[in-house]
């Protein structure tokens, strides 16, 4: 077996170091070596955009990133998008506008997004499909999705003015 | 835009004050912070790792299994195949969807003797890694014997097509066949004189329709993790529609009594159908007995697409014969569906429901279950109900264009209602097809004109019917006056709150002063499948159930401290009244300890199903005639809910399963190559709808209450997947005048009708 690489890196704020083989993907060491399970695996080619994180603020999907190419770099996870007291604006309207079912797409949605509206503060309907035109659901349709999305980018826009 | 339209509200209509309220979820806020546990995300201590080892031949004899390179590699730490399952004939069980054949069951979990599919479980292993695993997996050593391949349903029902099975005739009317055959089961249904239907008929039109397979489609892999203990007890946390049913089909293949397995629940990240039959299950179990450890499988993408269940492919045959004035008078469908490796697909409900919109006076039903060489196919979404609507929606529709008359019109006229004789026996009670009908008409949408080239407007109408079956519940009064809920049903969407709600309904109580919780197996009673739309009903009303119970223990309470009789104590708007004295349920709840202890409400239901489910669809779309690209410009999905207990995921249902059935229309297939072979099983190449290939979808949710449930729920999940392909042939034969009669309606083949017709440019 190959040696472990030493590695670290600031994940959603905390800086950590964490051991790796080079054949890792990022995805599979948040899971498995940091227990971050909030990223999920849909399916480890880059076509379902469920294991979504920003990746030095740029979205990815991480089990198309080995974790050693993610050495020194800022990792945002869906565990940390909410702070310890208050949902993030996205959290609380996917909750308020129901735009979840089963779940196990929304923490991908979820990055995706807030990578969106971190650029974009106002997406027309349009402009939101084709960003997050890379995260599959199959559940909802998407409609209750663009829709909260719509929502919390408002809602912040309220709140920085 | 949504729009709720209820029926002329009346003086007796009851009001709700949870009911048609939309709280947020109570599993929410782990579901968007990625706390909730999905049976992939859990971890325990010693665990292991294991691969399942699939077939690459789509037919073949398995020679040999050697295992001693992969037992060789440091690090693995046990492997299985079928030896080491039991030997399980001709055994069945009742898996409560239905017998179901164990020896067939246990022979798609490990292959036995012969490999049926591409994918087809053959071998496993275990390992310290799952990279360990994958290597040792790479070094199982099988020999096969390929042997001829089959994977169209007509053409494995030819007398020389490639037989899967020696232990498979055709049944038929009762009768065996006396030769062993691909066609497992022969139905037939028929009612009426349908020679002399078609007589009386002015107009007649037979059309053939083909459907590919097409995958559920979940987003979260299938994953299990078994534990086989020192003491023999057996533990499963899995990804499941249903534990229980999960826990008997362990216990059945495995030879267990059920009460050595327990099955818990994880989140579930999408079934559809598809996580009702176990895979990896029993494969998990025998590991963990061989290594002691608690053992992980999970599938890739590829492993789900090939070795999962599928829909069925499809050939169906409709004709209807009509009068003059727009009566239908007479119908005949037969229909093929294919079943994959194994006897026992969505045949059956594929033949109740082709013509289960329409009152048919002369009718009759021929239905052909088919195995051929593709995975066994499983449950997905009002399972058969899809290909059969997408063939009678279509003819509908040209009846309706041959008689000139308006399309919802004509349904109208022949709209199946109470008291219509379906053609399999049921009559139909108190049901919300004209309902439906009605609201569609009246929608902004089917009156707001079309115009522009290569644009077309279709509509169709689906059914299904919505279980009820067998579900528990108990649910126990805290202190400060809420009550948490024990149930059984695995929350896929949002069920949790719909059922709680309903408890909440009862006792006069905030639906956020009840905490829901899916237990495991050992911790509540026997509860069917998540699936046949049935959970917010059969659940729903066990709830309900729970609540009466709660409230009479509860009267009794405030009795004792009345020092009145029970039967004096009323119970309305959540406050226990008897002759001027009053009690909240919350008061009352701080009050129990002293009062004789805890209360604690149980119920056990298994309600009459069907509570059936209608509904009807409005789509606009834009062929682009250089490519044959289909873009829909917008969508209407209309359904009757009887009570749409938490609109919003009512309406989510609509849309999701509306998107579902827009995948299959226009894109998704299982493409074979002539070995059998699948050439597109990732995501990339089996293309589901995303965010950029649809419209927002509008809905209009019709209520007509179900009599046989205290709210009036019918259960919401599998109509809405019903009715689009039909829509979608219906409006794309608008915008171009060509008729498409095979799924997936793909730009290339969009295009080549086109081009036939002179129309594509």
């Amino acid at each position: 077996m190959a040696k472990k690489h030493h590695l670290s890196a600031v994940v959603n704020g905390e800086p950590v170091e964490f051991l790796c083989e080079a054949r890792q993907s990022l995805l599979e060491v948040l899971r498995d070596v940091l227990h971050l399970t909030g990223a999920k695996e849909g399916c480890n080619n880059g076509n379902c955009g469920a294991c979504t994180v920003l990746l030095d603020g740029l979205p990815v999907n991480s089990c198309l990133v080995l974790a050693v190419e993610a050495d020194g770099c800022r990792i945002t996870t869906v565990e940390g998008l909410a702070d310890a007291t208050h949902l993030h604006p996205l959290q609380q309207c996917f909750l308020e506008d129901a735009a979840l079912q089963c779940g196990v797409c929304t923490p991908g949605f979820l990055v995706a997004a807030k990578a969106l509206l971190d650029k974009n503060p106002n997406p027309s309907e349009q402009e939101i499909r084709f960003e997050l035109a890379n995260n599959l659901c199959r559940c909802t349709g998407y409609d209750k999705i663009v829709r909260a999305v719509q929502h919390a980018a408002a809602r912040l826009r309220e709140a920085r003015t | 835009m949504t729009a709720s339209a209820k029926p002329a509200a009346s003086s007796s209509a009851p009001q709700y004050k949870v009911l048609g309220t939309r709280p947020i979820r109570h599993d929410g806020t782990d579901k968007v912070t990625g706390r909730a546990i999905y049976a992939a995300d859990l971890h325990l201590p010693g665990m292991a790792y294991g691969r399942v080892i699939r077939s690459p031949h789509a037919h073949a004899r398995i020679r040999s299994i050697d295992f001693s390179a992969a037992l060789a590699l440091p690090g693995v730490l046990a492997v299985t195949s079928a030896a080491d399952m039991p030997d399980l004939k001709n055994k069945f069980a009742d898996l409560g969807e239905g017998r179901v054949n164990l020896a067939h069951l246990g022979a798609n979990c490990l292959a036995q003797g012969k490999v049926l599919y591409r994918g087809h479980a053959v071998a496993a292993v275990a390992a310290v890694s799952p990279h360990v695993a994958e290597e040792a997996a790479k070094l199982v050593r099988i020999e096969y014997e390929p042997l001829p391949a089959v994977t169209w349903v007509l053409d494995a029902m030819k007398p020389n097509a490639p037989l899967l099975h020696d232990d498979v005739f055709t049944e038929s009317m009762g009768q065996l066949s006396d030769k062993p055959s691909n066609v497992s089961r022969h139905i037939h249904f028929e009612q009426g004189d349908v020679q002399r239907g078609f007589a009386q008929a002015d107009v007649v039109i037979e059309r053939e329709y083909r459907t590919a397979s097409v995958h559920q489609g979940y987003i979260e892999p299938h994953a299990c993790t078994a534990l086989w203990n020192q003491d023999g007890h057996v533990t499963i946390w899995t990804a499941t529609q249903g534990s229980f049913s999960c826990r008997q089909q362990v216990a059945e293949l495995l030879e267990l009594p059920v009460s050595r397995v327990t099955v818990v629940p994880c989140e579930i990240g999408g079934g559809f159908g598809g996580k009702i039959p176990i895979y990896l299950e029993p494969v998990a179990v025998l590991l963990s007995r061989k290594c002691g450890r608690p053992v992980k499988l999970t599938m890739t993408r590829s492993d789900v697409f090939e070795g999962t269940g599928p829909t069925p492919g499809s050939f169906v045959r409709v004709k209807l014969g009509a009068t003059r004035d727009g009566k239908l008078v007479a119908g005949e469908a037969w229909l093929a569906y294919d079943a994959g490796a194994f006897p026992g697909g969505m045949i059956g409900p594929g033949c109740m429901c082709v013509f289960s919109c329409y009152e048919i006076p002369h009718a009759r039903v021929d239905g052909y279950d088919v195995c051929l060489n593709k995975p066994k196919t499983a449950a997905y979404r009002a399972p058969g109900a899809t290909q059969a609507a997408f063939a009678c929606e279509s003819v509908i529709d040209e009846l309706a264009e041959r008689l000139n008359i308006d399309p919802i019109e004509f349904r109208l006229k022949n709209a199946a209602k109470e008291g219509t004789r379906r053609v399999d026996g049921p009559v139909y009670p108190r049901i919300g097809l004209v309902e439906v009908l009605e609201a569609a008409r009246a929608s902004e949408h089917w009156n707001t004109p079309l115009a522009g080239p290569w644009r077309g407007r279709g509509v169709a109408a689906g059914y299904w019917f919505n279980i009820g079956l067998k579900s528990s519940a108990s649910a126990s009064v805290n202190a400060d006056g809420t009550v948490t809920l024990v149930e059984g049903s695995t929350d896929i969407g949002g069920t949790r709150t719909s059922v709680a709600m309903q408890l909440a309904e009862t006792l006069g109580i905030a639906a956020e002063d009840v905490r829901p919780q899916v237990a495991d197996t050992d911790s509540v009673g026997y509860t069917d499948v998540t699936g046949g739309s049935r959970v917010t009903f059969a659940t729903g009303l066990a709830a309900y159930q729970v609540g009466l119970d709660i409230r009479r223990q509860m009267a009794e309470r405030a009795a004792l401290l009345w020092e009145c009789d029970p039967a004096l104590v009323r119970f309305e708007d959540g406050v226990f009244r008897t002759d001027g004295r009053s009690i909240t349920f919350k008061e009352l709840a701080a009050k129990l300890h002293a009062t004789g202890g805890p209360v604690v409400g149980r119920a056990a239901v298994d309600p009459e199903g069907p509570t059936h489910g209608f509904g009807a669809h409005i789509v606009d779309v834009e062929v682009d005639p250089d490519t044959g690209k289909v873009t829909i410009l917008r969508y209407t999905a209309v359904q009757d809910a009887g009570k749409a207990v938490h609109p919003s995921y009512v309406e989510g249902q609509m849309q999701g399963g509306t998107v579902q059935g827009i995948g299959w229309a226009l894109n998704e297939e299982y493409w074979f190559d002539d070995r059998g072979q699948m050439r597109n099983a990732s995501f990339l190449d089996y293309r589901m709808p995303t965010a950029l290939d649809v419209p927002m979808i509008e809905t209009i949710i019709v209520e007509v209450p179900n009599p046989d449930h205290p709210y009036g729920v019918r259960g919401v999940g599998e109509t809405p997947i019903v009715p689009p392909p039909a829509a979608l042939a219906n409006a794309i034969y608008r915008a171009t005048g060509v008729r498409l009669r095979e799924l997936p309606m793909s730009p290339p083949r969009v295009w080549a009708a086109l081009a036939a017709a002179g129309k594509s440019s």
